[in-house]
């Protein structure tokens, strides 16, 4: 149900502040993959571009308390959770002083501080993490909730299914998210799922499950509002699929054989930042002047957690086998 | 010497998951049939009338699911105790088990830690046939990030639990399905056990038999035969299958001179090659015979008796294994 408490609030500060975190993670993904090829970030890495009202619009239904739980294309979500650039970056990096402290990179962002459990590279492997994570604020008494955010790719996988059952069996406060970009990596889903529409799937657990435009900051965070709400109030898990789309490649390996440039096009076309924009100005809250100086602001913040990557360090080999157990040290 | 009880295996695993609960409201049991049913061994028959559903928490045949949910509850705050009905139903789990339990700690720089346990039964005997019967905890010890765990007596049966709870890290206990019977006077006032060395369950100085859970009464029962024909043999419960012991295999190597490594596992690429391989970095020039391995026939285990125990290891081939090599010193 939509109350006034969980229905966006329309201020000028909160549009511009959506229309902020949405620019500070697409100018960091372009960073992200300039400094991919300048060979200062290696392994995977998968850019969260055109898909920041899916991270952004969620994050706005969560307080401080609740944990998230992501995939391996997480730095939206980690972003967009309030995690401070510089360590993220300087996780990138593969520095000391990033979030994993070096030892995850990209695919890997954990911050305990900001109940973020990562940062999780096997599809679907995240999912029953989430259940647990519900499971025990619920056996501890405390009223919190745990989104988990996966692509439409985890559906076909069995941990999907095994959790959506859990949660729903054990009514836990699990918001999941599926971000539906339309391919698993580069197959369609029309040729991976015999049910496209995921969030029917999760309808037939019995539990609260729709659909909503991944594209529209503002419905997003209008149905994770309400979701969280329903959560909160001890209603069972939720479902929310996000129809968006990956603007990039899916890593920095895709040559994009499976589909047409026309399509990135015409969804681009349909951007939540470009459509966000135009919605604003159109509306009178966005001007020029208001744009510049949001972007200059976040110019510097990104080059300002570059030159903190930069200046971080390399942790000593001889720590290499440090936390494998609890108190295990360097060899 | 303080009084003692006369239990069985399966009683003293109950013993040590009613204790735990009792002790830490964190600690709730999870998995297959552990409620209602009683524990597909029976092991936790009566719990839930005494803890009640939320703590003793029957799930559905979703391995990976509760598995996984385990973990996340245990990195919530929990310390979960996940059972899981036999290591092979554990494969469907791997995902979670490898790639988040072993993981997490060291992926996220030390910041998340799994204070998990899985017990989950293992091993052959029972005619049970190729999908219930295998002794996988050796794949399992392969994986840094967990620890190994395989009580061969009612005493760790009773006390490996809660010094597992208390690990920060994730635990993996193996229970041999042909324990669970076994009877034998508990100490009153047992309680937890270190689960990091090894233990000599009997003494000797003429060769080294190591072995773990459900092989060590096998090994036993080889060592009397052995000790009825002049040869003392030196018998050696791993209990911790990872990390390993190391020292104390070493040690008794040192002095004994031969070894023979007896694991129901199969013997290609397994925890019996490991053994192998440390004594010979640790103790080569101490060696008088080459080491010996007796392990299960490298076949799915097969249904009909006579088969089945052919497939796995017997005291005879123990003792012929041993007598080979106290043989071959001539």
């Amino acid at each position: 149900m939509t109350t006034r408490e969980n229905k966006p609030r329309l201020t000028r500060d909160h549009l511009l502040a959506l229309l902020r975190r949405m620019l500070l993670i697409r100018h960091f993904e372009e960073k992200c993959a300039e400094l991919y090829s300048a060979q200062k970030i290696h392994g995977f890495l998968h850019l969260y571009i055109g898909e920041e009202a899916v991270a952004v619009g969620c994050m706005e239904a969560l307080g401080p308390d609740d944990a998230v739980v992501a995939t391996y294309r997480e730095h939206g979500q980690a972003l967009a959770r309030g995690i401070a650039p510089g360590p993220i970056m300087a996780e990138m990096y593969g520095k000391r002083e990033g979030c994993s402290g070096g030892r995850g990179g990209s695919m890997h962002i954990f911050d305990a501080a900001a109940r973020f459990y990562g940062g999780n590279a096997i599809v679907g492997g995240g999912l029953p993490l989430a259940v647990g994570l519900a499971l025990a604020d619920r056996m501890q008494g405390r009223n919190r909730v745990t989104a988990c955010f996966f692509g439409e790719g985890a559906a076909a996988e069995g941990e999907f299914h095994e959790s959506l059952n859990l949660a729903a069996l054990w009514r836990l406060p699990v918001l999941f998210v599926c971000e539906n970009n339309l391919y698993a990596m580069g197959s369609a889903l029309a040729l991976t799922e015999a049910q496209t529409d995921i969030h029917i799937k999760a309808a037939s657990y019995n539990m609260n499950s729709r659909v909503v435009d991944g594209m529209d900051v503002i419905a997003v965070e209008a149905a994770a509002r309400e979701a969280v709400a329903g959560l909160r109030a001890g209603d069972g898990p939720a479902f929310l699929e996000c129809r968006t789309y990956r603007f990039r490649a899916h890593s920095m390996f895709d040559a994009q054989l499976y589909r047409d440039k026309a399509e990135v096009e015409n969804w681009r076309e349909k951007g939540p930042v470009v459509r966000f924009e135009k919605w604003l100005r159109d509306t009178g809250h966005l001007h020029d002047a208001d744009l510049a100086k949001i972007e200059a602001e976040i110019e510097a913040e990104i080059e300002a957690a570059v030159a903190f990557a930069e200046a971080g360090s390399w942790e000593p080999v001889e720590e290499l086998t440090r936390d494998v157990y609890a108190g295990s040290a360097g060899r | 010497m303080s009084a003692t009880k006369h239990m069985t295996y399966r009683e003293a695993v109950r013993e040590a998951i009613r204790d735990a609960l009792g002790r830490d409201p964190r600690v709730f049991l999870m998995g297959e049939d552990v409620g209602h049913y009683g524990g597909c061994f029976a092991v936790s028959m009566g719990l839930l009338d005494e803890f009640g559903p939320e703590r003793i928490r029957d799930t559905p045949l979703s391995e990976s699911g509760f598995v996984g949910a385990g973990i996340g509850a245990a990195m919530g705050g929990m310390r979960p105790i996940v059972e899981i009905m036999t290591v092979n139903f554990s494969l469907l789990a791997l995902d979670q088990i490898v790639n988040n339990a072993a993981t997490l700690r060291h992926m996220s720089g030390g910041q998340f830690g799994v204070p998990l346990v899985i017990r989950m039964s293992t091993g052959g005997g029972k005619q049970v046939a190729a999908q219930h019967s295998h002794s996988l905890e050796g794949w399992y010890a392969h994986i840094p990030g967990i620890k190994v765990l395989a009580p061969a007596t009612l005493e760790d049966a009773r006390g490996m639990l809660w010094s597992a709870l208390e690990d920060p890290d994730p635990v993996l206990i193996f229970e041999h399905v042909l324990l669970y019977n076994m009877e034998g006077d508990l100490a009153e006032d047992a309680g937890p056990v270190d689960i990091d060395r090894a233990a000599i369950r009997r003494a000797g100085k003429d060769i080294s038999l190591i072995t773990y859970g459900g092989s060590l009464l096998k090994t036993l029962a080889a060592a009397d035969v052995l000790a009825g024909q002049g040869i003392e043999a030196e018998v050696i419960d791993l209990r911790t299958l990872r990390p390993l012991d190391e020292a104390t295999i070493i040690e008794s190597v040192r002095r004994t001179r031969r070894a023979v490594i007896v694991d129901e596992g199969w013997r290609s690429g397994s925890l019996s090659a490991e053994i192998s391989a440390r004594i010979m970095e640790g103790a080569f020039y101490e060696l008088d015979a080459p080491v010996a391995r007796v392990c299960s026939a490298e076949v799915p285990l097969p249904y009909p008796r006579h088969l089945e125990q052919a497939a796995l290891p017997q005291p005879a081939d123990i003792v012929a294994a041993a007598k080979a090599l106290v043989g071959g010193d001539g």
